[in-house]
């Protein structure tokens, strides 16, 4: 016991315990490195390529009447405060028009009545937010496929960018997709929900849904759509608002 | 005596006795032992950062603030609370309400020390959490196909007959509970105990956690949406994500204080290189250290 002041037992127990104690402030060293953060990001690509692998086209599940939450909890944004955005508000979105541009052969400006005289599709789906909680409600709007057909979309077009009207610190909301999610069945522009006109706290007079992804890709208060080639050289170049600034995953299907 | 390890090696050592150094852990079993080890850690403290960000949790398909959880953390004014259907316990200090490293009152679930950031942010757990979720679905694959090749579970998890008579497992709980655990070549073998707790981690609590995890994935959820119906909707395989790691938690806790008793020093080390010094025999009526 005196020979050594240090035994090869407590030793090794000391390193554990150190160990941990390093794990602990070594975490958020790892996490503030570039380096680590871009390894780590990684994953994103994986989970892109295989859940596309996996999902395919498939649909997302669609409920019944009685699976609806009792109450669609708002997130977000709850009323953009744009003066142009509130005159139209009160005036019901009559004089509205949804701006199609970018890569397309026949620019577009269509007002709700206009989007209304496309094929309608209803789904009742799950909203899943990226905090974890899970909402199920009734969406209905014409096919962003047919929009997007209707402006004669160019073969270059990689991406669709959703341009809002609400702002989060003076920076407009912005998300996008890419050409097969944009495609899918079940993306539409909704302008209604649970059979009513789209309130203004869930996205009015237009929400993009996209329902194989997170939440935060379901763009409310929809402005714009732009189809564009690249997305690296929008905004701060990931994408989308929050992949932007608080560094959430682009592709949202996890 | 002390047989050396270039003496013993290779091949199964005939005869051992309580002394001896003989080859414990297999490669494959060592090597997912420390990836699994480093994944379960981040995992969980990443996971607990997740679960700051909507501390809640529902059975079914849906469920948010305005519908009843049946687990919850929060904050009332400057009590923290945990609640359990209708069991609530103060938790100010731990849960829901506690002092960060500088010293300020943060009201959220899980404290700094227990998450990865810890500082919160969902982004970079989700980070942390979905890279390390490969780790430990792929290590989980190629351990089990590797414990198939090299007979691992059938050699080491087979649970007999005899073993799970309930005289047999009420000895071995009782051997437990004295903390008299088997010596000589008797502890090369897992005793039922082990046995059970082993394969509910690799083949209950791993995969539920890896297919409950795939479940909150609305992508997978769409390409694979027999995962909702096994487990009754996202929000009950949230529910059951948290369960799951609930058990591997106490699982790991509980290994570690087996560690701990069994010898520290000789258990790492079988762990680490393979080799594991069998456990002296009782002198009978010998009293039974505790390491």
């Amino acid at each position: 016991m005196t020979q050594r002041l240090i035994g090869r037992r407590s030793l090794l127990g000391g390193l554990t315990l150190g160990a941990g104690g390093l794990l602990l402030s070594g975490c958020d060293k790892l996490n503030a490195s570039p380096d680590v953060r871009s390894v780590l990001k990684q994953a994103e690509q994986l989970h892109y390529r295989s859940q596309r692998r996996v999902a395919g086209n498939a649909l997302a599940r669609e409920y019944e009447r009685a699976d609806m939450s009792p109450i669609f909890r708002v997130n977000g944004n709850a009323r953009p405060t744009a003066p142009d955005y509130l005159d139209q508000a009160m005036r019901n979105f009559a004089d509205w028009r949804l701006v199609v541009d970018g890569l397309v052969a026949r620019p577009l400006a269509l007002s709700l009545s206009d989007l209304g005289s496309f094929p309608q599709r209803g789904q009742i789906t799950r909203h899943d937010c990226v905090e974890g909680w899970s909402a199920i409600g009734k969406w209905q709007g014409p096919q962003l496929a047919s929009i997007l057909r209707a402006a004669g979309m160019s073969s270059r077009a990689n991406f669709l960018v959703f341009h809002c009207a609400d702002t989060s610190g003076g920076v407009p909301y912005y998300e996008s997709i890419d050409i097969n999610d944009a495609f899918h069945p079940q993306t539409i522009l909704a302008v209604l929900m649970n059979d009513h006109r789209l309130p203004i706290p869930h996205g009015a007079p237009v929400r993009l849904r996209v329902e194989r992804q997170l939440g935060y890709k379901h763009a409310k208060f929809v402005m714009r759509v732009e189809a564009r080639e690249r997305i690296d050289n929008l905004y701060l170049g990931k994408g989308g608002y929050w992949e932007d600034r608080g560094d959430y995953a682009w592709y949202a299907g996890i | 005596m002390d047989a050396a390890p270039d003496k013993a090696a290779p091949g199964p050592v005939t005869d051992p006795v309580g002394g001896d150094l003989v080859k414990r852990h297999g490669l494959a079993t060592r090597l997912w032992h420390w990836a699994n080890a480093g994944a379960l850690i981040v995992m969980l403290m990443s996971g607990l950062m997740i679960f700051n960000a909507h501390p809640r949790l529902y059975w079914g398909e849906y469920g948010a603030n305005p519908d009843p959880a049946w687990f919850e953390i929060g904050a009332r004014g400057d009590r923290g609370f945990a609640r359990l259907g209708r069991v609530e316990v103060e938790t100010t200090g731990l849960l829901g309400v506690w002092r960060d490293k500088a010293g300020a009152v943060q009201r959220r679930a899980f404290p700094h020390w227990a998450t990865i950031p810890s500082g919160y942010s969902l982004a970079d757990a989700r980070i942390w959490h979905l890279a390390f979720a490969w780790l430990l679905s792929l290590g989980l694959a190629l351990f089990m196909i590797a414990s198939l090749f090299n007979r691992h579970f059938k050699r080491d998890l087979t649970i007999s007959r005899a073993e799970v008579r309930p005289s047999h497992v009420w000895h071995d709980i009782k051997q437990h509970a004295r903390l008299r655990f088997p010596t000589g070549v008797e502890a090369l073998r897992y005793n039922i105990l082990q046995k059970i707790s082993y394969a509910a981690v690799i083949f209950v609590l791993l995969p539920l956690v890896i297919l409950t995890g795939l479940t909150m994935s609305p992508a997978m959820a769409s390409g694979w949406s027999w995962l909702l119906d096994i487990f009754g909707g996202r929000q009950s395989a949230r529910s059951l994500h948290f369960i799951a790691t609930v058990g591997l938690a106490g699982f790991t806790v509980l290994h570690l204080v087996m560690v701990m008793l069994g010898g520290q020093y000789n258990e790492v080390r079988s762990m680490i290189s393979g080799w594991y010094r069998l456990p002296k025999d009782r002198a009978i009526g010998e009293k039974e250290p505790l390491r």
